[in-house]
């Protein structure tokens, strides 16, 4: 079994086991384990990636389910070694300590703000409740969501300055 | 208090300022890593066949059909390590006598907790090794399980039949006389009181790869975390090597928390199975595992009185407490049981103490450390005691604590004594009263007051304020060594290790100032054991103390070495030759770069030591809302003041000080490891084990300020991870209390769960009311 997706803007090739979720897939099979897995029953966030355009759990998705989708990975939202201006907001918001969920949350967060650049602090809060973080307490997550909000309103989508 | 982050200037001192963290820029774009991020070729991977029963004999454990399953290498039992199985040591304040109660890296006789390791398979992949462990078949006979505290006392079911008590060991603490105190007390008050089993929830979950060079006799073990060189000595033990044979490699950790990282029976068994197969292996814990195996924490009762003069000073507590340790006594087990006792003083004055401490085992997952481990639980027991004291005496609640806080003019003040291991320390500095002040000033507390008790849109309201120190700088020691590079960059490696808390950040602005160099010429590496001879790691918030104060040693040395060579060269003395922002200069005004003379090797390696620990120190008030109808309480307001000493980077300090608020809140009213009384836990998996999300707490105000640096060590800084966490069960529970005062409810025992809360109003509600 072969299959196809988009992954972060180019075309990759999959042909594992049929039941291989998304998220090992990505990890374990094509080597970006920027996505992280924490609790593979969909609760904690960690794992969340965007297909086509959606936020999704890839530890509750086949991989198989991906095929000809567009998927981007926290790896897919900046380019080089700039930080996009959500994640420029993460780091001065100090809205991570050891890392480990941030990725999803940030995935989550982009996916948020890319459908809704006027998302406010009670909705952001809402959207993120489907992430656990253990070192923040999410306040510096929430306010740094606010501060990328410009970057999506004024049409740069996220990508970085 | 809000604090962004900011690029270093080069020109000011970096410690103080709230640079950016440099993990940030990995770790934002998907680079950190983690311990499942590594993988070597031709790994093989294991996974763990895990006791389902809490407690029983191992009769016959059949592994034949896991055995012939294609794809699988191994499956490993105790059968396979030989004539004695290893047993895991107590890190901390061991004792000879604990040796009985010491966990085998695998059953082999018993089991004695659900999710104790039974067996090992390793095979080609995850998968394979997870179909395999559905093969095993464990004939066990079951023994009665030991579940609460109240079963373990009773002793008719024992974990270690040989030891004719489930009583592991056990502390005495003492201060003063204080049997006399209570004898002639004007006022006494006692009462049981309980903290509930949870603990830190790591995100990353635990994780091992190791590799064998049968060569070289040598072991590499990735996923080193908290304390790499003493798991080292443990691992290089059990498998009779050299300890120069094992090299511990840290990577990226996501989180600690006191929990992750410690020596587990797993990091015995990957690191024997790549020696045995002479492959690769890599393990990876699932979410169920690490819910029913990390260790777990807090579970510990008390049965305490106090005694007050009739002007509410403190005249002595005494009592009993008992930890439930769980099935066996693990490497840091013994903190917390000796910490709810010696910390029941806590930043008050009360000379005469006498608590007995009893470490109980039980059929439940071997605890350890977790944030603000003893000192969470005996915040709330002394809070709550003194709660009560001072509703009794008819004495405000702040106006209570100001007449028992240390004054600064008695520091050093010491704590309670403790035995059979003595843990002789005292409170370094502060001004106690004064941030309590500063605290009830942010929070408003007057207009607060106003509220108290009020029943207010259909939910009660109430307010309370605590004070609290932490305890930081554990010794004995910690090392750092500095190697001036050829491109003249100083590259400093330092035993303490990262788990998150942005260690490389702080100790480079150390760094970077102790070298006189600006902030972007300092690279850090953390906690492998091939970075320097010998470290202790990060617990008992002591890197940034203890990492810190080696790396200013080891500056000195190098930049005596840097003066002796730019001497040379500029034909002087060295005692001519200074040391500005990256630069030598001579008094002639000829000077050189670091990398002019870095091609003479200049390198130094030193040690700190000191055993003298750091009180970070303040003052929490909180104020809920407690529903009636459904026993909900609601975070309306949280308001912090710590002093930390002399503050290394106010962000991440401030970041510290936000997570442990939320995780105390979560402990306090969330999060429990529920076992039901036949010892099967029902709380081990995220849908089960609430953890705060964030609709939970977004209204905490924290401030953290540098009033009175630590005398006892050269930075002055002072351990900062846990003071946000410890006083968060005392002050919730003394603010439900106000809130529900009309009713009469006083919480003993945590959490503070919707449930809970609710059945205390209903019983509050059939009681009459007494006085």
């Amino acid at each position: 079994m072969a299959l196809q997706f988009t992954l972060n803007g180019k075309t990759v090739e999959f042909g594992g086991e049929a039941r291989t979720t998304l998220a090992d897939c990505l990890r374990h099979h094509l080597g970006q384990t920027g996505t992280h897995v924490g609790c593979e029953h969909g609760v904690c966030g960690a794992c969340t990636v965007i297909v086509d355009g959606e936020a999704v759990r890839s530890c509750l998705m086949l991989a198989v389910q991906a095929e000809g989708s567009q998927v981007t990975t926290v790896e897919g939202l900046s380019e080089g070694e700039d930080l996009s201006p959500l994640q420029a907001a993460f780091r001065k918001h100090h809205a991570l300590q050891c890392g480990f969920c941030t990725p999803g949350i940030l995935t989550t967060a982009h996916a948020l703000l890319t459908h809704e650049p006027d998302a406010d602090e009670e909705r952001i809060r809402h959207v993120l409740s489907g992430n656990i973080c253990r070192c923040t307490g999410y306040l510096p997550i929430i306010e740094a969501i606010l501060d990328a909000r410009a970057a999506y309103a004024d049409g740069r989508r996220g990508k970085p300055a | 208090m809000k604090v962004l982050a900011t690029a270093p200037s080069n020109e000011a001192p970096a410690i103080g300022q709230a640079i950016g963290r440099v993990e940030d820029l990995r770790l934002l774009r998907g680079k950190g890593r983690y311990i499942d991020d590594i993988s070597l070729p031709g790994q093989l991977h294991a996974a763990i066949f895990r006791s389902s029963l809490p407690h029983g004999v191992i009769r016959s454990l059949d592994t034949e059909a896991a055995r012939k399953l294609p794809g699988v290498h191994a499956v490993i039992t105790a059968a396979d390590l030989g004539r004695t199985v290893p047993t895991i040591p107590v890190r901390l304040f061991p004792l000879p006598e604990y040796q009985p109660f010491l966990q085998p890296v695998i059953a082999h006789d018993k089991v004695r907790y659900v999710g104790e390791p039974i067996a090992m398979v390793v095979a080609e992949s995850p998968a394979v090794a997870e179909d395999a462990l559905e093969l095993i078949r464990a004939d066990i006979d079951m023994l009665a399980p030991v579940v609460s505290l109240e079963d373990s006392r009773r002793d008719q079911s024992l974990l270690v039949e040989t030891s004719g008590s489930n009583k592991g060991h056990y502390f005495e603490i003492g201060k003063g006389d204080v049997d006399a105190a209570f004898a002639t007390a004007p006022y006494t008050r006692r009462e049981r009181m309980y903290v509930h089993r949870h603990t830190g929830v790591t995100m990353e979950l635990r994780g091992s790869l190791a590799e064998w060079d049968a060569e070289r006799g040598h072991m590499t073990v990735w996923g080193a975390s908290k304390v790499p060189f003493a798991n080292r000595r443990i691992l290089a033990g059990m498998l009779e090597l050299q300890e120069e044979s094992v090299d511990m490699i840290e990577g990226d950790a996501g989180g600690s928390y006191g929990v992750k990282g410690e020596f587990f029976p797993e990091d015995f068994l990957v690191p024997f199975a790549a020696r045995l197969l002479g492959r690769p292996v890599k393990w990876s814990e699932d979410r169920r595992e690490h819910l029913l195996a990390i260790s777990h924490a807090r579970d510990i009762e008390a049965d305490l009185e106090i005694a007050c003069g009739n002007d509410g000073r403190v005249l002595g507590i005494r009592g009993e407490i008992w930890a439930n340790i769980g099935a066996y006594m693990r490497t840091s087990v013994v903190i917390a049981p000796r910490n709810s006792g010696q910390f029941i003083s806590g930043p008050y004055k009360v000379e005469n103490v006498g608590i007995h401490v009893a470490m109980q085992l039980s059929n439940k997952s071997p605890c350890g450390t977790y944030r603000g481990p003893g000192r969470y639980e005996a915040d709330f027991f002394r809070e709550r005691l003194f709660h009560l004291a001072a509703k009794d005496l008819g004495i405000d609640m702040v106006e209570f604590r100001r007449r028992n806080l240390v004054p600064e003019s008695e520091m050093p003040y010491p704590m309670p004594g403790t035995a059979p291991q003595n843990n002789p320390t005292a409170l370094d500095s502060g001004a106690y009263e004064l941030v309590m002040d500063r605290c009830l000033s942010d929070a408003g507390w007057n207009e607060k007051l106003k509220l108290q008790g009020k029943l207010i849109d259909g939910r009660y309201h109430g307010v309370a304020a605590t004070c609290f120190i932490e305890g930081g700088a554990a010794g004995p020691r910690e090392s750092s060594r500095i190697v001036i590079e050829r491109d003249g960059r100083a590259s400093v490696y330092v035993g303490s290790s990262g788990v998150g808390q942005g260690a490389e950040t702080i100790l480079g602005q150390i760094a970077a100032d102790a070298l006189d160099v600006p902030y972007d010429q300092v690279q850090l590496f953390l906690g492998s054991t091939t970075y320097v001879k010998e470290g202790w790691g990060s617990y008992h918030s002591r890197s940034t103390v203890m990492g810190g104060s080696a790396i200013l040693l080891t500056a000195e040395e190098i930049k005596r070495k840097l003066r002796a060579a730019a001497a040379m060269r500029f034909n002087c003395a060295p005692e001519e030759v200074e040391v500005s922002r990256g630069r030598l200069i001579a008094s002639d005004g000829r000077s050189l770069a670091f990398a002019d003379v870095s091609d003479q090797g200049i390198t130094a390696e030193e040690t700190f030591a000191n055993h003298r620990h750091t009180y970070a120190y303040g003052t929490h008030v909180a104020h809920v809302a407690v529903d009636p109808g459904t026993g909900h309480v609601a975070v309306v307001d949280y308001v912090t003041v710590e002093d930390a000493g002399r503050i290394i980077n106010p962000l991440t300090l401030h970041g510290q000080s936000i997570g442990a608020i939320v995780q105390g809140l979560g402990g306090t009213l969330l999060e429990h490891l529920v076992y039901d009384e036949n010892g099967q836990m029902l709380s081990a998996s995220f849908a089960d084990y609430l953890m705060p999300l964030a609709t939970d707490y977004p209204n905490i105000r924290s401030t953290a300020i540098g009033l009175r640096p630590s005398p006892f060590n050269p930075l002055g800084a002072k351990g900062a991870g846990e003071g946000g966490t410890i006083p968060v069960g005392g002050v919730i529970a003394n603010a439900v209390a106000n809130a529900l005062s009309s009713l009469g409810v006083e919480p003993l025992e945590l959490p503070l769960t919707p449930p809970r809360v609710w059945r205390m109003i209903q019983a509050a509600k059939r009681k009459p009311r007494e006085g």
